[in-house]
């Protein structure tokens, strides 16, 4: 980041401490629902929204994501894609076999 | 900033030519050490050949070296070919091409190609090199322990090579080596093409050559993981008795595996071929990119259809990560998920189609120069046909099903990788070499080299085609001879085993005037090909730093015979006219 | 001899060669860890019955803040950096050293206490791959611990000299810990919630 002035840093300290407090209620959120003990299909759903959302706090802001340039975008787009491809396909292979 | 600094030349014997980090060194490291792994795997193909020519028979000269426990008497053990097998493929493939097509080619002309002074990350590049050569070593050891080198084949399918014999867990640990290598090398050639292309080098400037070399590592950067980490499931049941592909109830030799099971074969499967198949990729993309440079330079003219070549090359790289379980049609998939994977398998042959395509009209209307490298090059184009006309069958499941496992897989893919890349790499040791010796190789011996692996190639790997059609099944240690329904084929494993002794004699051409040229070759002038990409722009050969000056770039790559400009070709750096 | 852009970056693409060089590491770390979320849910769908409760949620927990805070003192380590006080740098870096050796030793507890009561990696697919998944992430920890404790000792010097490229090293070794944390942020719930 080519930021230079002491003033723009203190503006983004003051949004990290918010990502890290919001990230440590997520937590927090997150293992108070796990003991309510959903069924299977709900659990993950909610799991990984918060997980994501955690995670896209990490990244976009501690990351500086939010404010990178293209090029970094576009190998991340590329890898989101195959990332997905690895996680849905063998499972659906797995699911659609002759029994 | 370029140019040499005076303290770079105060470098030490072991700083400058063993821990090298200039990419041109490094780029040699790889191009010595890889063509002995070919040598080396080669050899162990013609040993296997003696068997399927002449199964049960002792093996001449070398059989009595080889000690009992792999053939006892000089007669070749059915494990000792498993493990040949293994081996063979894992070092073609790994030790053999892959290092010698993006470690030595890429490597060495690369940063040349686009007017950067070496790599972004000089030192991550040596120890991408040698990372390479432990693993080569250590898959190299694997021959001497206990039980011999891995022999569950190069795809190390459990649950066999889960229980296989110590050999195995060594090969999972030189992969791991070199994988981490090939991630280290991508990441280092995608940084360096994006910002280290000289001014005026736009993307769609870059020779065709760059552009595969792009692609290709981004294929080895996204697709090798999951092999590592599928390498470190099967070092878990290899060694701390895990069950990740160990299914429930396994039972071998008469005895239930003590294992917990719960555990999935096909898991591996599909991590192995999430990797396996961008692997061929891997191994065809930068020997297209030789061919489109030597034939651009070899027939005075630009390359027909650049831009479809490049969206191809692109459109390539993307499919090739869900094709891969075509590998798998065999493992009793549903027809959603098959129909998925043949209809990706078969709209993936129109990039290769496209690029083959328009390399062939390349050739129309040029001024075809028959050296050596395009000698090669020309070769290549209907041999990488054939390679992949053949692939279609076995990419459709219903033709797939006679054709899986059978010598027919066999002889498809060595004509896409033998008379295929391996050709496009002999192409580029010629083409290139008066750039790194400023002296040529010899043109009969090229010639000879030629003739005879052209018509050997062939000898060895279309009869695949008609012995896989009988149904022989490949990896079997005698050819198929116990098979009823092998024999009306089974003459074609001895004619296939003397074409590949031959080959063999006449890769000793190419031996011998590789090294003689390196001292007694014909000395060329620079630039000897009159091409105009900017690897010929620097002084033969490259100093460190590659360029005196600085170079632009303000003309597309093959700006051959322009019309009203001067020479038959204008180099990429050379300004325009005011 | 000098590679272009190792300190200012490159006009059009705006960035210096580290920050795309690690960028696209942690792209092939992503389909690192997504083999092993894939294989997860393999494993996990093919499996007749799945344990619950028997890892420690609290202590992971208190993990999981433990990863957090470290990438906020990560962050922090480099935005002092940025405002020149290498002094606060020490002591954030410091910090995000210390943090990872807790993170480590509450894994040493966590292990041990599985270990001795015989829940280890052969017991069952699901004790497999809970520890190869947080191994192999404990793998991860410790390289990102031995870079930082580079950045923060005889590494450090570099701020006397080339204090821009020294700042630049550290926001890379950053984005890793980052993704460090990241990963464990997915796979905490996937592993001990779910």
């Amino acid at each position: 980041m080519e930021l230079s002035h002491a003033e723009d840093i203190k503006k983004h300290v003051k949004v990290y401490i918010s990502v890290f407090v919001t990230l440590l209620a997520l937590t927090i959120i997150t293992v108070t629902i796990s003991y309510f003990n959903l069924s299977v299909v709900p659990a993950i759903i909610v799991a990984l929204i918060i997980a994501s959302i955690k995670g896209s706090l990490v990244a976009s802001y501690f990351m500086h994501l939010i404010s990178e340039k293209k090029m970094i975008y576009a190998a991340l787009s590329l890898t989101a894609v195959f990332f997905l491809v690895l996680i849905f396909i063998p499972l659906l292979a797995m699911s659609d076999r002759i029994h | 900033m370029q140019g040499n600094h005076s303290h770079d030349l105060q470098l030490g014997f072991w700083r400058k030519y063993v821990f090298s980090q200039d990419h041109k060194v490094i780029g040699i490291q790889y191009g010595f050490t890889s063509l002995l792994f070919l040598l080396f795997g080669f050899t162990l193909m013609m040993i296997m050949r003696w068997q399927l020519a002449y199964p049960g028979q002792p093996i001449p000269i070398i059989g009595s070296w080889l000690g009992d426990d792999r053939a006892p008497q000089g007669i070749m053990l059915p494990e000792f070919y498993n493990q040949l097998g293994a081996m063979h493929g894992t070092i073609m493939v790994f030790l053999g091409i892959v290092p010698l097509a993006v470690g030595a080619f890429g490597n060495y002309v690369m940063p040349l190609q686009i007017g950067a002074p070496d790599m972004a990350f000089p030192k991550l590049n040596m120890m991408s090199y040698w990372v390479y050569f432990l693993g080569g070593v250590t898959m190299l050891t694997s021959f001497v322990m206990p039980g011999g080198a891995a022999n569950s084949g190069w795809t190390s399918y459990p649950p066999l090579s889960d229980i296989a014999t110590i050999g195995q867990t060594v090969w999972l640990i030189g992969m791991v080596f070199l994988i981490t290598s090939s991630l280290l090398g991508s990441v280092n050639f995608i940084t360096t093409i994006i910002q280290l292309r000289a001014k005026g080098l736009t993307f769609m400037r870059l020779p065709f050559f760059v552009w595969a070399q792009f692609v290709t590592s981004f294929l080895l950067l996204l697709a090798f993981p999951p092999l590592e980490a599928a390498g470190v499931l099967q070092l878990m049941d290899r060694l701390a008795g895990t069950s990740f592909f160990l299914p429930s109830g396994l039972v071998v030799t008469g005895q239930p595996l003590n294992v917990s099971g719960g555990g999935s074969p096909l898991l591996w499967q599909h991590l192995f071929w999430f990797l396996a198949h961008p692997e061929v990729y891997v191994l065809i993309l930068p020997a297209m990119g030789i061919v489109a440079e030597v034939i651009a330079n070899n027939t005075r003219k630009p390359l027909w259809g650049y831009k479809s070549m490049v969206y191809a090359a692109i459109f390539l790289g993307f499919m090739s990560f869900i094709v891969w379980a075509h590998h798998m049609f065999m493992t009793g998939m549903g027809t959603i998920i098959s129909t998925f994977f043949q209809t990706t398998t078969m709209i993936i042959s129109i990039p290769s189609i496209i690029i083959l395509t328009a390399l062939f009209i390349s050739l129309w209307g040029g001024s075809i120069r028959f050296t050596t490298p395009m000698l090669f090059a020309l070769a290549f184009l209907p041999m990488f046909g054939i390679g992949g006309l053949t692939g279609l069958p076995l990419g459709l499941s219903a033709t797939d099903i006679p054709l899986h496992d059978t010598y027919y897989v066999i002889g498809h893919f060595h004509y896409v990788v033998a008379p295929g890349t391996i050709f496009a790499l002999f192409a580029g040791i010629y083409y290139w070499f008066p750039k790194l010796t400023g002296r040529k190789m010899n043109e009969t011996l090229g010639r000879i080299h030629f003739v005879g692996s052209f018509v050997c190639m062939n000898a060895i790997f279309m009869p695949m085609f008609i012995v896989g059609l009988a149904g022989v099944s490949r990896r079997l240690w005698d050819g198929g001879a116990q098979y009823a329904h092998a024999q009306p084929v089974l003459h074609w494993n001895e004619f296939m085993s003397h074409g590949a002794w031959a080959l063999g004699v006449f890769q000793l051409f190419f031996i011998f005037n590789l090294f003689w040229s390196i001292r007694k070759g014909k000395k060329v002038e620079e630039n000897y090909w009159h091409a105009t990409t900017l690897e010929w722009a620097t002084p033969t050969p490259p100093p460190h730093g590659n360029f005196i000056t600085v170079p632009e770039v303000f003309r597309p790559p093959y700006e051959y015979s322009v019309p009203g400009a001067k020479k038959d070709y204008t180099p990429q750096n050379q300004p325009m006219e005011a | 001899m000098e590679i272009p852009y190792t300190i200012k970056a490159r006009p059009d693409t705006g960035l210096i060669n580290a920050k795309l060089g690690i960028w696209l590491f942690l792209a092939s770390e992503v389909m690192l860890f997504g083999a092993l979320f894939s294989s997860y849910i393999l494993l996990r769908v093919g499996a007749v019955e799945w344990p619950h409760h028997v890892l420690d949620v609290p202590l992971a927990t208190v993990n999981t803040a433990v990863l957090i805070t470290s990438s906020i003192t990560m962050v922090m380590s480099w935005a002092s950096l940025m405002m020149k006080d290498f002094k606060k740098y020490k002591i954030y870096m410091g910090a995000t050293i210390l943090l990872g050796f807790v993170f480590l030793t509450i894994k040493y507890f966590e292990y041990s206490h599985h270990i001795e009561i015989g829940e280890i990696p052969s017991k069952s697919t699901f004790f497999a791959i809970y520890f190869t998944m947080t191994g192999l992430h404990m793998l991860h920890v410790i390289g990102g611990m031995i870079v930082n404790s580079y950045f923060w000792g005889p590494g450090s010097k570099m701020w006397k000299t080339q204090p821009e490229r020294f700042t630049n090293r550290v926001e890379v070794a950053g984005l890793y810990w980052h993704f460090v944390d990241l990963v464990w942020i997915f796979l905490f719930p996937v592993l001990y919630l779910l």
